[in-house]
């Protein structure tokens, strides 16, 4: 079974459940085994940071029972899912990879997680990351890095990098992880997994805990698109426990593999795609025709001339495969792109010195008091419970938002925020369906080999764009650079995920056995 | 724009840091070096540009003043670090104020 | 002392607890009371993950009170964090108002102290904002007690223009904004349970002088008259420190109610760069014209108004009128009973005697009182068409109010109802005039004065049902 479950898409296993050809407990039990045999612990991949076996088993024994008539047990039915530890799920501790959560366990969940619970997920795991989200590799993490599963003296990238490296290693075929600068795409491009990152307000932030909250969202990860499709579908709409959720309807992504436009969905046949009770019919496979009509933009800013060559070349390699479908690709600017990382490492870290504040020892969490008063405790608290690079970017925002620098900083960059968006905009507006980019300018560099920070903050030059306009974004596999895997990137605009899944379910059916090669 | 180490110290005071004096120069340079990548953007014409404020130009959700409030599952005991008789335990303020300070 | 060259100038800071079920962000209840902690939920709390949404009647409540103020409502107001560490402050935030705020303008008019004149306060902004929660430092020692069921409840904060010169035109300020603000029915207003905070700025500048001395702000007053208290306390320290060749610092104070002094506050001015930037977990309060046309349109009346109106209608004198609507509900009361009886005069009397006295008593407010409006009407019919008389209809008013029951039913069930039947008066006028034969001789005599006398024991005997006027009317005839 295990060589089978590490194969098998999210879609699959929920059918073979729904079928009754396996039972919940099976695919647990799957899941725990593909996990020792990899090895997910601190001495090995450190992937997870918190696991119970037992529980889960529990779990998925009595939603064995509760089941019933099979057909009815969900879209996501006995699918064990790993999740990124920034999101608050009951039972399992939330700790954001930091010392000042150590042993914390939410007394309530995030609406995604209760989502996918409602729809049959199985929740197995949470994952190693960047400490508090801060980071492009994992390495910020209190707990030590998480390891590539393609080679292990890499990184996985960041910060969901744990979630990323679940995928790879075939421990359970969907995730959750978060966005704020490229956390989820990034990561999936270094491990050869799908990433997205949906429109801002897509899925509620309620349960995540937040670190820049203009920017954040939770991402899903998956071995293909079909992967990524289904568990957006599942966790995305409106949420009034979040005041920027979206009540935008949610289509079913899954159908965008047949191309054309969304289907009424309204109607009957739809919702019972939507909840499980019909498959999606088999796509048929890429002709000449799949993508005609589209046209795809590259973006010139992003295709720098020192862009790792390998890469460029996977990227050309993908902008063929489109042609030979029948899109047309379109040269295009995107020019206040190159100002994203300043305006990126100004914002994200101003919200995110006001979003931990919370953490001061006073009502949760880690307490240090040196018995010298309040502040003593606040102080040495904080000092010992967040990590370097989170002291620093909160030194950072609480610097840029201070009197005297608002202006200059702060407010400067929110304009410039704006004109960054304002591209994205021009572009779809003048007849661009989706913009094809790199996902990362680099391969997966190794554990230790970046240590200064802006140098780490490059990492996220070509994803950072996306969060900033609040544009939907996803990673796809597109090739291999000396075995380590290579992630191209798909943009579309806002709250249109069923063109971004159109073009993405196109390039990984042209690549084929190509895409990890 | 260069921080100066007082610059770190005060903004370590404001964010409750407690930032040691070795690792203060060491954050003052990293953070000047930081900042020094974000002068470009003192040169981008920004006249009339508004702020993002969101996508779309609604407005903020209003919720009826009514309810139950969301779903606690543990008590506030499990998670506090110190709560004596249902309050919330903390040191005291080394130079104790009263009410005047708290509220708004 | 050179105290009359100097000028005071005072701002004052008001911050009002709306009058909301639940908190401004979370569906946590408001009430007052409970033990501590429990009205708290995952956003209150500030826990990881947790987000606000904004309370529609909180929106409500405080639209109405800036129009109430004569302020102008913003269609597009923005939410700001004001970011500061204290354990009561669970976000190690508060979400304000910065910037754009909900209202800006507006005044509140006061007789000025000496001359009687109106006079214009004017206020700078009004916007929303949430409570902390309280820290009770003296219940363990070398601890601070935290308790979060406040956190959250919803405020305004009204800041008024520096445009008040005296000590007595701050009380007048004070109080009638919490006329205002009870008229509108937004808040509870009260000083001692919170729901009204104070806090003032403060500078001198000799008289004549157009620029402003530096201020001071002075917080931990816990009454109007503390404030006063304070205001003058403080000008006296500044225009001392002045006279004497020194300088103003810009600091805060706290009063010292116990000692009549005020005192520095010993946290450090320099620590309050607030780094106020939009809150990104809210978008823009956007309300449009209809909205606030509509609330606009059912804006309760206001005192003001009030008071005209009830002069007109009644013809109740000024200082009258003021008693009467210091608080709405004793006007409504009032009004109730003033337009069921057809007696405004009657209405005033009685209550501003027996109800207010009755309310004195027994320490409750009208919404205890168990004498419905008509009924007190129907009682002042009763004594004006002669059923009662006025000394039995103040019996009937106790019974009333101990047994809530109409006026017609008690003044029959205790046969107080006044007797104006010729044949029994007469036959109580000729019993006594043969118990008391003394002063009978002396009355029927001649000595008018007599009267009087002759008519209590007639009242005495009737148990105070005899109509007097008929009792005067029979001995007159008696005595020829």
């Amino acid at each position: 079974m295990s060589v089978e479950f590490t194969k098998l898409g999210a879609a699959a296993i929920a059918s073979n459940v729904r079928a009754g050809d396996v039972s919940p407990p099976d695919m647990v039990r799957a899941s725990f085994n593909r996990a020792r045999e990899i090895g997910v612990g601190r001495d090995t991949l450190n992937i997870y940071l918190h696991s119970d076996e037992k529980a889960s088993l529990e779990e998925a024994e009595a939603m064995h029972e509760r089941m019933g008539s099979s057909a009815d047990a969900g879209v996501l039915a006995g699918v064990p899912v790993a999740i990124k530890d920034n999101i608050a799920s009951l039972g399992l501790p939330t700790t954001c990879a930091s010392k000042i959560l150590a042993g914390y366990v939410s007394p309530f969940e995030a609406t995604a997680i209760t989502r996918m619970r409602a729809s049959g997920a199985l929740i197995v795991a949470k994952t190693n990351m960047d400490e508090f989200a801060m980071g492009s590799s994992t390495e910020n993490s209190a707990h030590g890095p998480t390891r590539n599963p393609h080679d292990v003296r890499c990184v996985p990238g960041g910060s969901s990098g744990g979630s990323a490296a679940a995928i790879a290693a075939g421990v359970t075929p969907l995730a959750l992880g978060s966005e704020t600068g490229g956390s989820v795409r990034q990561p999936a491009a270094f491990c050869g997994v799908v990433g997205v990152k949906p429109t801002y307000g897509r899925v509620s932030r309620y349960g995540l805990v937040a670190f820049a909250s203009s920017l954040d969202q939770i991402g899903v990860l998956g071995r293909t698109v079909d992967d990524a499709a289904l568990g957006l579908e599942t966790i995305a709409g409106f949420d009034k426990l979040d005041s920027t959720s979206s009540n935008v309807p949610v289509p079913i992504y899954r159908l965008s593999a047949l191309g054309g436009p969304p289907p009424d969905s309204k109607s009957p046949d739809t919702e019972a795609i939507r909840i499980g009770r019909s498959p999606v019919p088999l796509p048929p496979p890429p002709t000449s025709k799949t993508l005609e009509g589209v046209v795809i933009g590259k973006p010139k800013e992003y295709f720098p001339e020192s862009l790792d060559a390998s890469i460029r070349d996977l990227c050309e390699r993908s902008l063929d495969r489109f042609r030979s479908m029948g899109a047309t690709i379109r040269d295009i600017s995107l020019p206040r792109s190159p100002l994203a990382i300043p305006v990126y490492y100004i914002l994200a870290p101003a919200e995110a010195s006001s979003n931990l504040a919370r953490f001061d020892g006073v009502r949760y969490g880690l307490r240090v008091d040196p018995g010298k008063g309040l502040k003593a405790m606040y102080e040495a608290t904080r000092s010992q419970g967040f990590g370097p690079e989170v002291t620093r970017r909160i030194l950072l925002g609480t610097y840029v938002l201070s009197a005297g620098y608002y202006d200059a900083y702060y407010k400067k960059a929110q304009a410039v925020r704006t004109l960054i968006a304002d591209d994205f905009k021009s572009v779809f507006a003048s007849g661009v369906n989706a913009i094809f980019t790199p996902t990362t300018p680099t391969t997966a560099f190794q554990v230790g080999a970046i240590s200064d920070p802006y140098e780490m903050y490059l990492n996220d030059i070509f994803t950072v764009t996306a969060n900033l306009a609040g544009v939907p974004a996803i990673s796809v596999p597109i090739g291999r650079v000396r075995r380590l895997p290579v992630g191209g990137q798909i943009i579309t605009g806002h709250f249109d995920e069923y063109t971004m899944f159109r073009v993405a379910y196109a390039l990984e059916a042209g690549l084929g056995a190509e895409a990890h090669q | 724009m260069a921080v100066t180490r007082e610059d770190v110290l005060h903004i370590a005071e404001l964010a409750r840091l407690g930032v040691d004096n070795a690792r203060a120069d060491e954050l003052t340079k990293e953070l000047s070096a930081i900042l020094a990548h974000m002068d470009v953007l003192s040169q981008v014409d920004t006249t009339g540009v508004p702020a993002t404020t969101g996508i779309g130009g609604e407005g903020t959700p209003l919720r009826p003043d009514v309810g139950v409030p969301p779903m606690m599952e543990r008590t506030l005991e499990s998670f506090a670090p110190s709560m004596r008789d249902g309050f919330f335990i903390v040191p005291r303020l080394a130079t104790h104020e009263d009410s005047a300070e708290s509220g708004a | 002392m050179s105290r009359e060259r100097f000028e005071m100038v005072v701002g004052l800071e008001v911050h009002v607890q709306l009058k909301t079920r639940t908190k401004a962000f979370c569906a946590c209840s408001t009430d007052f009371g409970a033990p501590p902690n429990v009205n708290t939920c995952p956003v209150c709390l500030a826990l990881p993950g947790a987000l606000p949404v904004l309370n529609e009647r909180a929106v409500e409540l405080a639209t109405r009170a800036a129009l109430g103020l004569g302020c102008q409502v913003n269609p597009v107001s923005v939410f700001a964090r004001k970011n500061y560490f204290y354990p009561d402050l669970p976000k190690g935030y508060q979400i304000s108002q910065f910037d754009q705020p909900l209202a800006t303008g507006g005044f509140i008019a006061i007789a000025a102290k000496d001359s009687g004149a109106e006079l214009k306060i004017g206020i700078t902004r009004l916007h929303m904002e949430e409570d902390a929660g309280k820290s009770i430092h003296d219940r363990y020692p070398g601890a601070t007690a935290i308790d979060l069921n406040r956190a959250g409840v919803p405020l305004i904060e009204i800041v008024s223009e520096p445009d008040i010169r005296s000590s007595a035109d701050a009380g007048a300020y004070l109080r009638t904004l919490k006329q205002i603000l009870q008229y509108l029915e937004v808040s509870d207003v009260s000083m001692e349970e919170g729901s009204l905070r104070v806090d003032a700025n403060i500078s001198v500048r000799p008289q004549g002088q157009s620029r402003l001395g530096t201020k001071t702000e002075v917080k931990n007053m816990n009454s109007f008259s503390g404030v006063e208290r304070a205001l003058d306390a403080e000008f006296e320290r500044q225009c001392a420190l002045l006279d004497s060749g020194g300088k103003v610092e810009q600091q805060t104070l706290l009063w010292d109610g116990a000692r009549e002094v005020v005192r520095p506050s010993r946290t450090k001015e320099g620590s309050h760069d607030y780094r106020y930037f939009p809150e990104p977990d809210l978008r823009p309060l956007m309300l449009d014209d209809k909205w606030i046309g509509d609330a606009r349109k059912h804006l309760p009346e206001l005192p003001d108004a009030r008071k005209k109106r009830l002069g007109q209608d009644f013809g109740i004198a000024p200082i009258e009128i003021e008693q009467l609507t210091a608080a709405p509900a004793l006007a409504e009361y009032f009004e109730a009973v003033a337009r069921a009886s057809g007696d405004g005069k009657a209405a005033y009397n009685w209550v501003m005697g027996e109800v207010l006295a009755v309310l004195k008593a027994t320490g409750n407010d009208l919404s205890h009182f168990r004498v419905r409006p008509a009924d007190l009407a129907q009682l002042l019919s009763l004594v004006r068409d002669g059923t009662v008389s006025h000394t039995a209809a103040k019996r009937v008013f106790a019974l009333m109010v101990e047994t809530g029951k109409p006026p017609a039913q008690v003044a029959a069930d205790e046969g107080l109802s006044q007797v104006g039947d010729e044949d029994a008066i007469a036959t109580w006028v000729d019993e006594v005039l043969v118990e008391h034969p003394e002063e009978a001789k002396r009355y029927l005599a001649g000595e008018k004065k007599l009267q009087g006398v002759l008519v209590g024991f007639v009242m005495k005997k009737s148990k105070g049902r005899a109509d007097p006027k008929r009792v005067n009317q029979l001995l007159s005839t008696r005595g020829g």
